[in-house]
């Protein structure tokens, strides 16, 4: 049986939708059966490949180097998911979109720093203006909201998407979660 | 008082006028005052009692005489004079000019069209009789209406010429006066209210205002008149504070009918009592919303409730409550006085008498107006109106201010009524015409009204609080050149949505503007989003993100 | 139906009248009802569930969230049903496409309004508004989040308001008014920018008119006004006190 081809990424997120992919603990030997991790933080590969069949984008686009990762990967991908709230809502990363870039950089490096107190500059990526959410930017095939998404339900969501079963969430997942 | 002792009164307040060889109108309505009518008028005294001419010429202040654009307006009665422009410094000449040729620098018979294509009911008197003076009014036959009603008619039977007259409510709806007046009249209750809707608050619109300070006993006796007809004895005006010269004028009128006795405590020495009180508004636009109106009299935050109950059965304070707007029972006392077959002879099948406009954009003639139902666009706009100012190409007409649509120049032949207004996307309205020429982008204006919704809406239901800020924000982006291909798909979607689940008529009609720019005019959406241009030079595009 | 206190005076008065009984149906469920109930009420007693939010049994109605839409047959308007009354041989449907579309999308204008991140709430899992996106199976926003500043005024000594995940149902308004009789909330501004208010603007902890009952707190769809102590998804708000209030003051009858 030919393995379908998964990619996941890390947006600006806190990374808690991976750790509940792997939440589903000795089920992944099975899953692993059926899929290839070709891109992740979880694994080591660099580089963004060609011809992924899904991919899970966890976090919001918050900065360039998020925008530039998130093109990238949408022309790439067959399927692409909205995986948990802070790529869904922009969620928490978005709650400084009622302040400037400036007053969230200020609060962070200089009000709230006892030294240094300079302002990243050059060797972080550029902050976007606002923290928006993935569908903002690209189009995604399907949102599973959650903070994170429970392990389970990732779980039957991706054995669904392999079976070519039709996909619903069915409440079992929400915001916040 | 008898119906002699009124006569009288019009006969002597007549008699003394006329005992003047010349009279001299001067505007004192808000536009001309604006524009100095107040000096003018006094200027015009002196010059009077400088030359010793007191006894010859009568100065005059009167309320509008339509032609704004060229105010201070000046008319010399009874030869048909009209004179415009008029400054202080005009007032030797033209007291010299009296029983000789006019003043050719003042004159204005080139705007004669716009004063022949009208017919005036609501407006009869705007610009002859003197708006503080109650026995000016009466010289007009006023308040015979209310007498008649009183002494030869029955509350039914006032109804019934309402009805057949097919007058229907000026304020916007259109819906049918005598209807309303027979629902509320049917309601049992010994406690009923009639407030007459002044809250103009359309941007562009200046009807009420103009009847209001032109002629206010006109609109007292309607109210009186409606208030026998469904039972009711308490009145209340509700005119926006912004209006400080229509509130002095209306409140001078009320205390002037009571005095004589045709308004207030026993009317016409009969049992019928009907007092009015005037409210002022703080110029919420969701006010003029009647069950909002309602809530704001009571003295509470001015938002609406979901209808039904209609005012008619729970209005003011609980009790049923008739709502009508100023033109509305300004038209209300010549139907009385002249029968509501009279009044259904004028106009088209299904709307009928006449209707006020207050005609402003890129017109060379803007000002009050009155034309019959009917009259198409084209006369409105380039007979009475004489056309787009500059030579510049008549591009659409909005009706109905920021709850209306734009009317693209395919319609110019369009007739003006209910149903053809509808039909192409408008409405009515209160009667605001905003004429527009190729140098104004359709969706800039379409951005202009939704922020005037947005900024207005009272917040109370979801779809109008939050829907038209979705709207504004889209048309902003496209107007700044952010726009994208699916923001129309967006703005279609948005508009539905908030015309169809808003709570009150200002949510309903919110949208319209919008959806009736984007029927007729999608190419210039089209240029804002792919090509970045806006076709008018309007906007200015950056397209940045 | 319960009008708001001062219609309500009136309609008492028509109540000298016998209530007649209708027979009407919900999504061709056959259902009889008092003519002076709401469509909701009849919906809700029959099983047939309409969402609400600015709705809670025991105050007055707002008709303002528009959530509650129903169509009725032969006429093209939709109607909130917590303020509609029956007529006899009506057909309501409460869950035709049209309406559950326009209840997704109010619910979505409601998620860009303000800054409802439901994860760092107080109310998480015992919210209103959360429950609502898996009713109406809401699982994102294709509308622009409006990114609005609010504020969060915690002087009171006992609660707190965060702004941020305020929906403007009025439901504090309408309980400190109807029910504690203090009328200690109101509403300022206008569309967008209204926001709920104690006294005249004050800080809430320093409202002369708030006796501190809580309430307003117990009452709030939200997050928004929430226990201080409270921490992420802790704060469950105790209704069950409106019934017995209701009860005892002897509203029920109604």
């Amino acid at each position: 049986m030919t393995r379908i081809r998964v990619a996941t990424t890390w947006l600006d997120g806190c990374s808690g939708c991976h750790m509940s992919f792997l939440d589903i603990d000795e089920n992944i030997i099975q899953l692993f059966d059926r899929i290839e991790l070709v891109y992740s933080p979880l694994v080591d590969f660099k580089t963004i490949p060609e011809n992924i069949d899904l991919a899970l984008v966890e976090g919001a686009v918050s900065s360039e180097a998020d925008k530039e990762e998130i093109l990238t990967l949408r022309s790439r991908s067959k399927v692409l998911i909205s995986f948990g709230d802070c790529a869904v809502t922009a969620n928490v990363p978005g709650m400084r979109n009622q302040f400037s870039v400036m007053e969230t950089l200020s609060r962070a490096y200089i009000e709230n720093s006892a030294s240094g107190q300079i302002l990243p500059s050059g060797f972080v990526p550029k902050l976007l203006e606002y923290s928006r959410p993935v569908h903002e930017y690209v189009t995604v095939d399907l949102f599973l909201p959650g903070c994170p998404p429970p392990a389970g339900v990732i779980l039957s969501i991706l054995n669904d998407l392999i079976d070519g079963r039709p996909l619903s969430l069915g409440g079992k997942t929400r915001f916040g979660a | 008082m008898t119906i002699e002792e009124l006569q009288d009164i019009g006969k002597i307040e007549k008699e003394k006028q006329e005992g003047f060889k010349y009279r001299i109108h001067v505007c004192v309505a808000a536009g001309c005052l604006s524009s100095q009518s107040g000096l003018v008028k006094e200027a015009l005294e002196k010059e009077v009692a400088r030359r010793g001419l007191e006894s010859w010429a009568l100065v005059k202040g009167v309320g509008c005489l339509g032609l704004c654009t060229a105010g201070p307006m000046v008319a010399i009665e009874p030869d048909g004079l009209l004179y415009q422009g008029v400054s202080v410094s005009d007032a030797s000449d033209i007291l010299e000019a009296l029983g000789g040729p006019p003043v050719n620098r003042l004159d204005c018979s080139a705007h004669l069209p716009f004063f022949a294509r009208q017919r005036k009911i609501v407006l009869e008197n705007c610009g002859h009789i003197d708006p503080e003076s109650i026995e000016d009014y009466v010289a007009e036959g006023g308040y015979e209406g209310l007498y008649n009603a009183l002494r030869t008619m029955t509350p039914a039977g006032v109804i019934e010429q309402i009805t057949k007259s097919g007058l229907r409510g000026r304020g916007g709806a259109g819906f049918p006066t005598g209807l309303k007046w027979t629902a509320v009249s049917k309601t049992k209750s010994n406690v009923k209210f009639v407030i007459c809707n002044a809250d103009e608050g359309d941007p562009g619109a200046f009807m009420d205002r103009s009847v209001l300070e032109s002629d206010p006993h006109r609109v007292l006796e309607g109210m009186a008149i409606a208030g026998l007809a469904v039972g009711a004895n308490y009145g209340f005006v509700y005119v926006r504070a912004e209006y400080p010269l229509a509130v002095k004028r209306i409140r001078t009128a009320i205390a002037r009918a009571e005095r004589l006795g045709v308004l207030g405590r026993n009317i016409f020495n009969t049992t019928f009592s009907f007092d009015v009180t005037v409210r002022l508004g703080a110029g919420a636009f969701v006010c003029g919303e009647e069950t909002a109106l309602i809530a704001s009299i009571e003295g509470r935050r001015g938002s609406p409730r979901p209808r039904p109950p209609f005012p008619s059965e729970l209005g003011l304070w609980g009790y049923p409550t008739l709502i009508n707007n100023v033109e509305t029972f300004a038209n209300v006392p010549p139907i009385i006085r002249k029968g509501g077959a009279w009044f259904a002879s004028i106009g088209t099948e299904k709307s009928k008498g006449t209707k006020v406009f207050a005609l402003a954009g890129r017109v060379n003639n803007t000002g009050l107006i009155e034309a019959p139902m009917g009259t198409t666009l084209r006369e409105i706009v380039f007979d009475i109106g004489g056309g787009v100012t500059g030579d510049r190409k008549f591009k659409a007409i909005l009706t109905g201010g920021p709850s209306g649509g734009c009317i693209p120049a395919q319609f110019l032949d369009m007739s003006m009524d209910y149903e053809s207004l509808a039909q192409v996307g408008a409405i009515m309205g209160s009667g605001g015409l905003i004429v527009m020429d190729d140098s104004s982008c359709m969706v800039d204006v379409a951005k202009f009204f939704i922020e005037f919704c947005m900024s207005e809406s009272c917040g109370k239901c979801v779809p109008c609080r939050v829907g038209t800020v979705q709207i504004y924000n889209l048309l902003k982006r496209i107007t700044e050149g952010g726009g994208k291909p699916s923001d129309i798909e967006l703005l279609e979607e948005l508009c539905d949505l908030v015309k169809n689940t808003s709570l009150c008529g200002l949510g309903q009609t919110a949208p319209n503007p919008v959806l009736s720019t984007m029927r007729y005019f999608m190419d210039e959406y089209k240029a804002h989003i792919e090509d970045k241009v806006c076709p008018a030079g309007t906007c200015h595009m950056n397209p940045t993100e | 139906m319960r009008y708001p206190a001062f219609l309500q005076r009136i309609a008492d008065r028509a109540d000298v009248q016998p209530v007649r009984i209708l027979t009407f149906s919900i999504n061709g469920q056959a259902v009889s009802a008092r003519e002076d109930e709401t469509i909701l009420s009849v919906a809700r007693e029959n099983g047939i569930s309409i969402p609400t939010l600015c709705h809670l049994d025991g105050l007055s109605e707002r008709g303002a969230c528009r959530l509650c839409i129903v169509e009725i047959k032969g006429s093209p308007k939709l109607s909130p049903s917590c303020v509609t009354l029956p007529r006899q041989d009506m057909e309501v449907i409460t869950n035709s496409d049209r309406v559950l579309d326009y209840r997704r999308k109010i619910l979505e204008l409601l998620f860009t309004e303000r800054n409802h991140i439901c994860s760092v709430c107080v109310s998480n899992g015992h919210c209103d508004l959360q429950s609502l996106t898996t009713e109406l199976g809401m699982t994102h926003v294709h509308y622009d989040y409006l990114h609005t500043r609010h504020a969060v005024d915690a002087s009171h000594e006992r609660f707190s308001v965060d702004h941020n995940r305020c929906v403007l149902c009025q439901r504090c308004i309408r309980v400190c008014e109807e029910i504690e009789g203090a009328h200690t909330w109101d509403v300022m501004g206008r569309g967008y920018l209204s926001k709920v208010i104690t006294d005249l603007n004050q800080p809430w902890g320093e409202s002369t008119s708030c006796t501190g009952c809580g309430k307003c707190v117990q009452v709030c769809p939200t997050g928004a006004l929430s226990e201080k102590g409270k921490s992420v998804a802790e704060m469950t708000k105790k209704r069950q006190f409106l019934p017995y209030l209701k009860l005892m003051r002897g509203d029920e009858s109604r």
